[in-house]
């Protein structure tokens, strides 16, 4: 019916973590109001980190996000290691990597299988497809059911991690747990092609899009990596990488009316991060059967397609996969033992960032000589991404304000979904200027 | 009789204790099976202003958000505050310890701050704007406790919580006191239920359930003597979760 006439008002775009909503109006194709907007209750927690103690940091910004705890968790831990001059082991590393993974795939499978799929199967919610498809939904439950069950064991718990502290781990699995661990995984593998082919058979749906884009993502060259963990800051429209203390000059971050979010640009109006960056600048050094996942699906490296981002999510639950395989046998290779831990802090200032399922993730906090915090900033992936949606609204609404109202309105959805995005991750961890 | 009908709804919070609720995986089915889930913003599309059971998530801490709550409020015969931030503001307390509020909006946001919409007011936790009839305890909360509450409100039973410290569970599980690995744990007066989770792997009790309703303060006390502490040492570590809270033993 739009005939170019169209008034769209998603309040409170469902199926996303946090809170965004949608706004559309236009007459007679002429486009009068275009918005993606971020309302969520700010929380502040620049502001509350101040005189809290080094070894508390990671307990408060865990609370940042639920998704992504881990994520948040393991930024910050790292960022204050880098503050007061802490290094750690290699089992430590070691164990932390391998935690990060068990992140990853959780909440690439919830995204993919609970948040995604509906659109694709015309649901609107995973509940109806348990009885339209119920063995692959049970596919999912089970993968998701592992994922938080290697979180357990390695974090202490599925949300919010008890076993990282500044300097080491208060406790690391044992080589029976990380055995039976392995062999689960090992496991799962023929699980990981059902939903393949459940997600191919309806990938059709995925909108034809596409603008080009800038990507950034971590790079780690030595050894060549696809890394979450390690690693500089590179970009698809940049040779060189940029340390990770220098974040600041990537992000660029500025306030906008429309957002209680901040919004970042570097090389162009707007960038992206996720899956898709990480695919964008790492896809040759993806593990061999997420390499065919990509393949499957004809994403190729250079697309910029928003909606590809779950296909890229895809091949990296099939690539964390194999590289916990792998890095349990490391580990066991060398034998695991419970490390003691002594720390003195120092007064100090530090970054240190990681890939959070979502994309890039900053921490930088600056220490007292007793190891109290006095400055704290931090930058959200899902902060870097909002731009960059509304660059591809803008982009892609006039290519289908022809179409019926419903359809534009999913479109539009369905590409803030693609995102994965985690709203009160950004809006509750915005930029800091450090206050004395 | 008809099922009763569920909404979860979702305020200032990390959104962490309805991902425990996904966690449940097929178990929500048959738990749900009891009832009929009409409003889930993050896991589905539907809305609806009919529900019998409010489940609020998160703290309050605008005045849009006060005003969504009560309408809430009005339209439900139950209501449960799911997660520390429902139950007692959670982390984002922590700003209130802050006198000058319009100082933390600057450091966040910088010459910005004062656009209409990064308005903030102080933290609330649900009972300071409505009424609360049951609690679930936690950050996040334990998806356990979560069905066990759940099923005893279908079943019209009431729920029993634990009023005791985690001291008692962390005790039956034979974990050593983390006390004398040099940890400030808050064991001693924060309510059990978790099964000592945090100290059973090695992490000091930061008290997300809370305080029991008569916290153990001379036991506090004695535990910060016996190690050569003082009462700041304790409080650092109270503040966290334990932001404007009573009781406290700040006196």
């Amino acid at each position: 019916m739009s005939k170019g006439t169209v008034n769209i008002n998603v309040h409170h775009v469902t199926r996303i973590e946090g809170h965004g909503n949608i706004v559309l109006n236009a007459t007679n194709g002429k486009i009068e109001k275009l918005e993606w907007q971020v309302p969520e209750a700010p929380r502040f927690f620049e502001a509350m980190m101040r005189g809290r103690s080094y070894e508390d940091i990671q307990t408060i910004v865990s609370r940042i996000c639920g998704i992504c705890s881990i994520s948040h968790s393991l930024v910050a831990t790292k960022a204050v290691e880098n503050a007061i001059g802490v290094k750690v082991s290699e089992q430590t590393d070691k164990v932390r990597l391998l935690m990060h993974y068990s992140e990853q795939f959780q909440s690439h499978v919830l995204h993919i299988g609970y948040l995604v799929a509906p659109d694709l199967f015309n649901a609107p919610s995973v509940v109806p497809l348990v009885a339209k498809a119920p063995d692959a939904v049970k596919t999912i439950i089970g993968l998701h059911r592992l994922a938080n069950e290697w979180s357990d064991l390695i974090a202490g718990r599925t949300t919010h991690p008890v076993t990282l502290r500044p300097g080491g781990m208060t406790k690391v699995p044992t080589e029976a747990e990380l055995r039976a661990l392995q062999d689960r995984i090992k496991r799962c593998v023929p699980d990981l092609k059902v939903v393949a082919d459940v997600v191919y058979s309806a990938a059709g749906n995925l909108p034809n899009f596409e603008r080009p884009t800038e990507y950034v993502s971590l790079k780690q060259d030595n050894p060549p990596t696809y890394t979450f963990y390690h690693g500089e800051i590179g970009s698809t429209d940049a040779n060189d990488t940029v340390a990770v203390n220098d974040w600041k000059t990537v992000a660029n971050e500025y306030v906008v009316d429309q957002s209680t979010a901040k919004w970042t640009k570097w090389h162009r109006d707007s960038y992206a991060v996720g899956a898709l960056a990480r695919f964008n600048n790492n896809a040759e050094l993806l593990s061999p059967m997420a390499k065919a996942i990509a393949q499957k699906f004809g994403l190729k490296k250079g697309c910029c397609n928003p909606y590809m981002n779950s296909i890229a999510q895809l091949a990296e639950v099939v690539h964390v996969i194999e590289a916990a395989i792998q890095l349990i046998d490391q580990l066991l290779t060398k034998g695991v033992r419970q490390e003691t831990v002594r720390v003195n802090p120092k007064a100090g200032k530090a970054s240190a960032a990681v890939e959070a399922p979502r994309g890039i993730l900053f921490h930088e906090y600056e220490f007292d000589r007793k190891g109290t915090c006095v400055g704290a900033d931090v930058c959200i992936p899902t902060n870097q991404n909002h731009a960059n949606i509304q660059k591809d609204f803008e982009k892609l609404v006039p290519e289908i304000l022809d179409e019926p109202e419903d359809q534009i309105r999913l479109k539009l959805e369905m590409l803030v979904r693609a995102y994965d995005p985690c709203v009160s991750c950004s809006t509750h961890m915005l930029d800091v200027q450090f206050v004395r | 009789m008809a099922k009763p009908k569920i909404a979860i709804f979702d305020f200032a919070c990390c959104e962490g204790c309805q991902l425990q609720i996904v966690n449940l995986e097929e178990e929500i089915l048959s738990l749900l099976g009891g009832a009929d889930v009409v409003e889930w913003r993050e896991a589905m599309s539907e809305k609806s202003d009919e529900y019998d059971i409010a489940v609020i998530e998160g703290s309050i801490t605008r005045l849009e958000d006060e005003e969504r709550l009560k309408l809430i409020r009005s339209r439900a015969k139950v209501l449960i505050a799911l997660g520390a931030c429902a139950t007692m503001g959670g982390v984002n307390k922590l700003k209130n310890n802050f006198d000058d509020l319009d100082e933390v909006k600057k450091c966040v946001y910088g010459k910005a701050a004062s656009k209409p919409h990064l308005h903030t007011g102080l933290t609330k936790a649900v009972d300071e704007v409505v009424q609360v009839d049951f609690y679930v305890h936690g950050c996040p909360i334990d998806r356990k406790e979560f069905t066990y509450i759940v099923r005893s409100l279908l079943l019209g039973k009431k729920p029993e919580i634990p009023d005791y410290p985690v001291c008692v569970e962390c005790k039956a599980k034979g974990n050593p006191c983390l006390w004398q690995y040099d940890q400030v744990c808050l064991g001693p007066i924060i309510r059990a239920g978790c099964g000592a989770r945090c100290p059973s792997n090695g992490f000091r009790c930061f008290g997300c359930r809370g305080y029991t309703s008569n916290p153990n303060v001379d036991a506090a006390k004695d535990v910060i003597n016996r190690f050569g502490l003082n009462v700041d040492d304790l409080k650092t570590k109270m503040v966290l979760f334990g932001s404007k809270q009573e009781p406290t033993i700040y006196e």
